[in-house]
């Protein structure tokens, strides 16, 4: 076991995690700001990955096609929230639960009707292969350019968050509702413009992630479990959270994953160590998820004071 | 007047069923819905194709096929199975995909002294130990393919091998079948999660390892993940991946596209087997559904044709279980694999083949065949089946 690999593997982390953030931080907006449970947002994320598909065969370009899904899957998202969702903040999260996992369904046979079960969504051949960081050290070119885009959505949501007055009337809903309500906030608009960011960046996360995932119908269930670990460890309605959380979460996972097994071996016998070491590490985001609950039940960076 | 009504009532039904062996009804249960419809559809697709090219009949009689989805549930399966053994008396029933949904669903039909035909899975135990006179597979044993794929690796001369495969028994169980016929060292034997998306702490494990060939068990959208994550790092150049046939077929090759391109696998089947039966096959399903077939569809054409033999060779006695026995272990049709013998737990023993992905002549991604890797090859568990 190498430095080279060590760092290697935390690169990996980093840019599981910063993946991970794109989903999670429309999620924690959602949740904190409507106090709503959206089951059905990892579905917007599967959408996402389909329409930047069929863009990307009719434009033949990666970067214009991606670009395109963005606007296109944000459009869904707010026809989603004005049609259906919008009817349920008044309701219990029962009746969240239940509704958005309707759509959930109703969404994933829409899509197979549409383009079938599955799609292909090549990366630009550009960045198909890896580059050299270090001698020694090769690492996908197309990995990077996640973690850069990662990055840089990021510090357009702070800024976002931070410094205009859309930010600041997100931030007063997450903190205190009813009095941004009655500040005379405009809440209705306002959810619907949250709406439509937070399915922007499903469809960041899911055409960025498309030419490394299999883009197919039930896609959005698998990464949707992992986005509810990040905002519950960050602090729900927080984006500070959300990213502390998701590079956490993904850090702990690849690690885990990767040097568990090896370090175990140092211990145990290695028929023990093999065997527990993959079904250690596969829990081991949870463990985290309960040590930060035990200790901060409102997550690392609560919203509300 | 009563009880007269009743004795009328009682033949009429008698003579119903009498009749009842002027048609073949089959009981067809699959995962037809959710993320792994595509093999349960290609298997149907498979099926019904037979069917309409054989006018609608099986062995001669007009055939109807029930069709149930099992959404992937093994309490749903069963409950399908129930319903089409007990309910709709089917002649035959087959259809189940995977492993785990079979084993739940198969009871009912041997309780009730129905055949299944596998058209895919064909787990260990059911070729050992718990081998079932109401069992056929019209597929391969569940370890046929990782044992041709260890073997591959054994001709090769590959001195290590590096091997993945998700944490469950399946997977456990391929790894086992590829080292039963591996020859060389065992660099790693890596368990992931089931469902995994993101695979680059293990590729980069492999690449520090550099093992001399690598060999995964990834079954669907966990293959797709890998095989496009793999080729993204660069470890296409430096390590040779093998995977099992269905690893790489049609399925697969659709989304993932040119990176699978050189790709090793082993299957018993391949689009370009020159066979007349396979050519045949090969035309009409692509006419018919607009795609190419992939191992899955091949083997519900060969359920379909097995069954279609059965029925002929008996004359329609559908109602004599013992005789469609007989008739089904003797398999006289021509199978689109080619050779194809039942061996005595009912699994199949046949050729397997090492194919690789590369262009056809239209520029399509398909599998072609390089060469044979077992002869009659059968399974190692016909020794603890009691049958004879």
């Amino acid at each position: 076991m190498s430095w080279i690999l060590i760092l290697e593997q935390s690169l990996n982390g980093l840019q599981f995690g910063l993946m991970l953030f794109l989903l999670a931080a429309g999620l924690t907006l959602v949740f904190g700001i409507m106090d709503m449970i959206n089951l059905a947002h990892g579905s917007l994320y599967m959408l996402g990955a389909f329409i930047a598909s069929t863009f990307v065969q009719l434009t033949g370009s990666f970067t214009a096609g991606v670009l395109l899904a963005i606007p296109a899957t944000a459009v869904v998202g707010m026809a989603l929230e004005m049609s259906v969702l919008r009817t349920l903040y008044a309701r219990d999260h029962l009746s969240q639960v239940l509704a958005t996992f309707a759509l959930i369904l109703i969404i994933n046979e829409v899509t197979r009707l549409i383009w079938g079960s599955d799609a292909a969504l090549p990366g630009p051949a550009a960045l198909s292969g890896p580059v050299e960081l270090l001698p020694g050290l090769r690492y996908p070119a197309y990995r990077l350019l996640i973690i850069a885009v990662g990055l840089a959505v990021a510090v357009l949501l702070f800024i976002l968050v931070t410094k205009t007055r859309v930010g600041m009337l997100v931030r007063a809903g997450a903190s205190n509702r009813e009095m941004a309500l009655a500040m005379g906030v405009n809440i209705k608009t306002l959810f619907t413009v949250v709406f439509g960011v937070g399915a922007a960046l499903c469809a960041v996360a899911g055409a960025m992630l498309a030419p490394l995932f299999a883009v197919q119908v039930g896609m959005g269930e698998n990464i949707l479990i992992l986005a509810f670990v990040v905002i519950v460890i960050g602090g729900i309605g927080s984006i500070r959270g959300a990213l502390v959380g998701a590079v956490l979460v993904g850090v702990v996972d690849t690690i885990g994953r990767a040097f568990l097994p090896i370090l175990l071996g140092a211990f145990f016998q290695p028929r023990v160590a093999s065997a527990a070491g993959p079904a250690l590490a596969s829990v081991m985001i949870y463990l985290i998820m309960a040590v930060v609950l035990y200790f901060r039940p409102q997550g690392l960076f609560p919203a509300r004071g | 007047m009563k009880a007269r009504i009743v004795v009328t009532l009682a033949a009429a039904l008698l003579a119903g069923s009498a009749f009842a062996a002027d048609r073949i009804r089959v009981g067809f249960i699959s995962t037809l819905s959710g993320p792994s419809a595509a093999l349960g559809v290609d298997i149907r697709d498979g099926f019904q194709l037979a069917l309409k090219m054989n006018g609608g009949r099986l062995g001669g009689l007009p055939a109807e096929v029930l069709i149930a989805d099992d959404q992937f549930k093994p309490d749903v399966g069963r409950q399908a199975a129930q319903k089409l053994v007990q309910l709709d008396k089917v002649n035959f029933l087959t259809g189940i995909v995977f492993s785990n949904i079979m084993l739940a669903s198969v009871p009912v039909a041997f309780e009730n002294k129905t055949i299944y035909v596998s058209p895919n899975a064909a787990p260990s135990p059911l070729a050992g130990k718990d081998c079932n006179p109401y069992f056929f597979v019209a597929s391969w044993p569940n370890d046929a393919y990782h044992e041709a794929a260890g073997q591959h690796a054994t001709n090769k001369g590959y001195k290590s091998a590096y091997l993945i495969a998700p944490n469950y028994q399946a997977g456990k169980d391929s790894l086992a079948g590829f080292k039963r016929f591996y020859k060389g060292n065992v660099a790693a034997e890596v368990y992931t999660k089931l469902g995994q998306l993101d695979y680059s702490a293990e590729l980069a494990q492999v690449r520090a390892a550099k093992p001399d060939a690598l060999y995964i068990f990834l079954p669907g959208g966990m293959g797709i993940n890998f095989i496009k994550q793999f080729v993204a790092a660069g470890l296409s150049q430096d390590v040779p991946l093998i995977v099992p046939g269905f690893g790489s077929d049609q399925d697969i090759i659709r989304p993932v596209g040119a990176a699978m391109l050189g790709l090793f696998d082993t299957a018993h089947w391949a689009m370009d087997l020159d066979n007349a039966a396979n050519r045949k096959f090969v035309v009409a399903f692509e006419k018919e559904f607009n795609r190419l077939p992939s191992v899955f569809a091949a083997q519900g054409y060969d359920t379909a044709l097995l069954i279609d033999a059965a029925v002929r060779d008996t004359k329609g006695k559908v109602e004599d279980v013992e005789a469609v026995r007989k008739a089904l272990k003797a398999a006289r049709f021509d199978s689109v694999r080619g050779p194809f013998k039942f061996n005595r737990n009912q699994m199949p023993i046949q050729n397997y083949y090492l194919r690789v992905v590369a262009k056809d002549s239209q520029g399509r991604l398909v599998n072609k065949t390089i060469g044979t890797v077992f002869k009659e090859h059968g399974d190692a568990y016909v020794q603890d089946c009691g049958m004879k």
